[in-house]
């Protein structure tokens, strides 16, 4: 079942549209790769998927409803969750206060209480640094937060731009094992934006991949991970 | 179409030409008082036009402009009951507020946006503490007198004020035109536009924001000396904070950076309490109120047209007369980025 | 010796007022990197309906709560009818903006309630109890105190303790961010003005019997010296407004005992002007790395 759908998106900043048509779903319960090269638009296409920028054309329904029209402060509450890329976390706020932000629209306060304690059992490191602002965690711990604090949303669908960017190969190792985690435990579905090409297919399901705002191929990423021709042409591996 | 010579001053110079002989001519026509609001207004015209410089041209906001007034305003008073030498206390009555201006320029050139803003709101509303704190020279509240020669001739004093006033703006009008065409507009409107930008291309940003405080505070000083003259007497509360936002409103709603805006602005100024007198003694009202709103009305409007055009129409009035009637004859002044390249480079 | 004393208490009890103002001038600031150069008239126009409440009920605190709350009504009003629509433009036009609010809201005044200055009474009285022979703080200081304490105290409980508080620091910090949490951005810059104003307007309530009277122009010289102590203090600390705001009115108050009342404003001038040049980011900035 697909959980999200995208169908014909472009989207652009008043010039030349920067995406093209592009189509693809994400079904419930599984990790979309989506790999493409530097300015390929992979950031564009989140930030149209989560209505930060609006797009010219297109649909994006999430759960068999049209995303046109519903606020970017409501997608949380529909279960849609977005780290945007660069981490987005609150650096002047502490480890805490960013996770409690995170929960902060929910009424069943027990029940964030208990994904609190899970988020921390999930990421150590972050329980050692509650009291700590943002600004003082290194890079690895800051995705750590920002994926820990998407959690606190109990989200359905995990929309997560370049979370390897800037890691060391460990921890780009243990956020995508994460994500893996997460998705055969509770079943969360993720639209993974990747240039880390191997690390992302090694968690993908399936994979698209974009050139030049573009859909230039799509399919299973193990599929993906065996043709050498594509590898080559757009994936320089 | 080119009718105007190429040359940039001589094209500025027969410009202001033309437009002095037809106000010449057309202050013999009017009715005393209204030669009495032309020269109001050309008064007004020499500060907006300076400000337009400093504010639209080179991004910097001052909300002092007011106090730079105030300061020709002065100096021509205490010079008039010195030397009684009219042109003498004009001429230092545009030193004094330039010199004030090359203080107030140097701190500015240092400040950016609301602190800027804010330093200049202070020195707005210190005018009246200066005044009292030395209040042997300036008189507190009460001002002082400005001595006058009567007019050459049997011409009307009013009439005289306003071919003074007139050719003082005209004189203005022309020197800025000038410079916002020279190097210097350039370099003005590059700091305005990207600082960083304009120091890598070797402007020293900090030379010309001061330059264009200096600038824009002479003709606010030659404005003050020429209000001086006109009311024949200065004091505090004619030059009061809301004076330079008036000044700035007039600015604005006449298109910022532009100094046909100016001219616009300068003419709402005076023309706008003259309309809204109509409007308030069409309005039935008892005599104590008429009097608060319409001492009041003018105020109301040029806030709520502050308001509206920031936020509908950032180019104010020049701006949509050049989107209606986009003809070069009555944009002399075009923005540098709206001007082909080689007519840039010509210059 | 005693003169120093009641200058110094004095210049408490308008620091205090000062320190409420600037807080609030802090607040605006931190969440949308507008000074609110129409914060004074506001706060005129709140004092206003505190004085025809109180003219009409005879209760200077049906006065004072209705000035309070006229003050979070017309703070939210003007953020989303005219603050909303400069947020995001050239920082110039949030200036000139909210200075056509002055105008505006100085001539609606000036309209209805004349242009002279209108004594206000106080609750309490402000003639100092006299300790050992020195007239030192009056009950009117201490009602100052304690409401500008209250005020300072409550908004830092609501914060650093409450979600709304959490919503709104998050909101000021990470716009884009706290919209992807589910944070209503957009509501909490109105909150985040009306809050603001109404401390204005109370600082307006405290200031103005204080000084010559209530008049559209009263809270001129008050923004001056309070936008200079939110300045002392790096604008965007609020603990920094509050040491500002004390720091400011003490010195004001030497100034004006020693030297004279006429020189302040020129003094505050100076003040400003020495901060900004000297130390930009604030006497008690730990990085001097703004640019002003
Ligand atoms: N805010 C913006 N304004 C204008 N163009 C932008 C903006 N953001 C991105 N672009 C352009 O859109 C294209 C795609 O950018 P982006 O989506 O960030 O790519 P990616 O995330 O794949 O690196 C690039 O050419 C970039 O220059
Ligand atoms: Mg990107």
């Amino acid at each position: 079942m697909s959980l999200l759908r995208v169908q014909g998106l472009t989207a652009g900043y008043g010039g030349a549209p920067v995406l093209s048509d592009v189509d693809f779903e994400v079904r419930a319960g599984t990790v979309l790769a989506v790999l493409g090269a530097n300015g390929a638009g992979k950031t564009t296409l989140l930030r149209s998927v989560s209505g930060l920028l609006k797009p010219t054309a297109g649909t994006v329904s999430f759960d068999g409803c049209d995303l046109r029209g519903v606020r970017v402060e409501h997608l949380v509450r529909r279960g849609l969750a977005h780290v945007p890329e660069g981490r987005g976390i609150v650096a002047e706020l502490t480890v805490a206060e960013n996770l409690r932000l995170g929960g902060l629209w929910r009424a069943d306060r027990d029940a964030v209480r208990a994904d609190l304690d899970e988020v921390y059992g999930l990421f150590p490191a972050l329980a050692a640094r509650r009291g700590h602002a943002g600004h003082q965690l290194s890079g690895g711990e800051r995705q750590m937060l920002a994926l820990g604090r998407a959690l606190m949303a109990r989200p359905r669908l995990l929309l997560v731009d370049e979370p390897s960017l800037g890691l060391a190969p460990k921890a780009v190792a243990q956020v995508m094992a994460i994500l893996r985690h997460l998705r055969d435990t509770t079943g969360l579905a993720v639209l993974l934006v990747e240039q880390n090409v191997r690390s992302a297919l090694a968690v993908a399901d399936e994979a698209v991949v974009l050139a030049l705002g573009r859909i230039a191929a799509a399919g299973p990423a193990a599929a993906l991970r065996d043709d050498t021709a594509l590898r080559h042409a757009y994936l320089g591996f | 179409m080119r009718v105007l010579p190429g040359n940039t001053l001589l094209r500025h110079l027969l410009i202001a030409a033309a437009g002095g002989a037809a106000l010449w001519a057309l202050t013999y026509q009017l009715e005393l008082y209204r030669d009495y609001q032309l020269a109001t207004a050309a008064a007004y015209l020499c500060a907006t036009a300076g400000l337009t410089v400093l504010t639209g041209l080179n991004g910097q906001l001052s909300l002092g402009h007011g106090a730079l007034m105030a300061v020709g305003a002065y100096t021509v008073a205490l010079s008039q009951d010195k030397w009684g030498i009219l042109s003498l206390s004009l001429a230092l009555g545009v030193l004094a507020a330039l010199a004030a201006g090359l203080v107030i320029g140097l701190a500015a050139a240092r400040l950016r946006g609301p602190y800027l803003a804010g330093v200049t709101l202070a020195v707005a509303v210190a005018v009246p503490a200066v005044t009292t704190t030395w209040s042997s020279v300036f008189n507190s509240d009460q001002g002082l007198p400005v001595a006058l020669d009567p007019p050459p001739g049997t011409l009307a004093l009013e009439q005289w004020q306003a071919w003074l006033a007139v050719g003082c703006a005209l004189g203005v009008l022309v020197l800025l035109a000038n410079l916002t065409r020279s190097r210097f507009g350039r370099d003005f409107r590059a700091v305005r536009d990207d600082e960083t930008a304009a120091r890598l291309a070797g402007i020293d940003v900090a030379r010309t924001q001061v330059l264009a405080f200096v600038v824009s505070a002479a003709g606010a000083g030659l404005g003050g000396g020429l209000l001086a003259v006109l009311t024949q007497s200065v004091s505090p509360g004619a030059y009061a904070l809301s004076l330079s936002l008036y000044l700035l409103m007039a600015v604005v709603v006449g298109g910022l950076g532009s100094l046909a805006g100016a001219v616009w602005g300068a003419l709402l100024l005076v023309f706008l309490p003259d309309l809204t007198h109509q409007l308030t003694v069409g309005l039935a009202l008892s005599p104590g109120a008429a009097q608060r709103v319409e001492g009041n009305l003018p105020l109301a409007v040029f806030g709520l047209t502050l308001v509206i055009v920031m936020i509908a129409a950032p180019g104010g009035l020049q701006g949509l007369l050049r989107k209606l009637v986009p003809f070069r004859t009555i944009t002399p002044l075009p923005k540098s980025e709206e001007r082909p390249v080689s007519d840039a480079q010509r210059t | 010796m005693e003169r120093w004393l009641f200058l110094t208490t004095d210049g408490l009890s308008k620091g205090a007022v000062y320190a409420a103002f600037a807080l609030a001038i802090v607040l605006i600031w931190r969440a949308t990197r507008i000074v609110n150069f129409a914060q004074g008239a506001m706060a005129v126009a709140a004092v206003y309906v505190a004085y025809s409440v109180t003219a009409a009920t005879g209760s200077y605190w049906l006065g004072f709560a209705a000035a309070v709350l006229s003050g979070l009504v017309l703070g939210a009003v003007v953020e989303r009818v005219v603050m909303r629509f400069v947020e995001h433009a050239p920082p110039l036009n949030a200036v000139i903006v909210a200075l056509g609010l002055v105008l505006l809201v100085q001539a609606v005044l000036g309209s209805i309630y004349g242009n002279e200055y209108r004594p206000v009474g106080t609750p309490v009285s402000r003639t100092g109890l006299s300790v050992g022979g020195v007239s030192l703080l009056s009950a009117y200081d201490l009602l100052v105190f304690g409401a500008v304490g209250l005020v300072v105290a409550g908004l830092a409980l609501l914060f650093t303790r409450t979600p709304v508080g959490l919503r709104m620091r998050a909101s000021a910090f990470a716009p884009e961010v706290s919209r992807l949490l589910g944070v209503n951005v957009a509501g909490m810059l109105t909150l985040g003005w009306a809050l603001a104003s109404a401390v204005g307007a109370l600082a307006g309530l405290l200031v103005i019997p204080t000084e010559l009277g209530l008049h559209p122009n009263a809270m001129d010289l008050v923004f001056v010296s309070s936008f200079t102590a939110a300045v002392v203090g790096g604008l965007d600390s609020p603990v920094g407004a509050v040491v500002g705001g004390l720091a400011v009115g003490l010195v004001l108050s030497y100034v004006a005992g020693y030297l004279s009342a006429d020189v302040t404003p020129l003094a505050a001038l100076v003040l400003l002007l020495a901060v900004l040049l000297v130390r930009p980011g604030g006497l008690f900035a730990t990085t001097a790395t703004r640019r002003v």
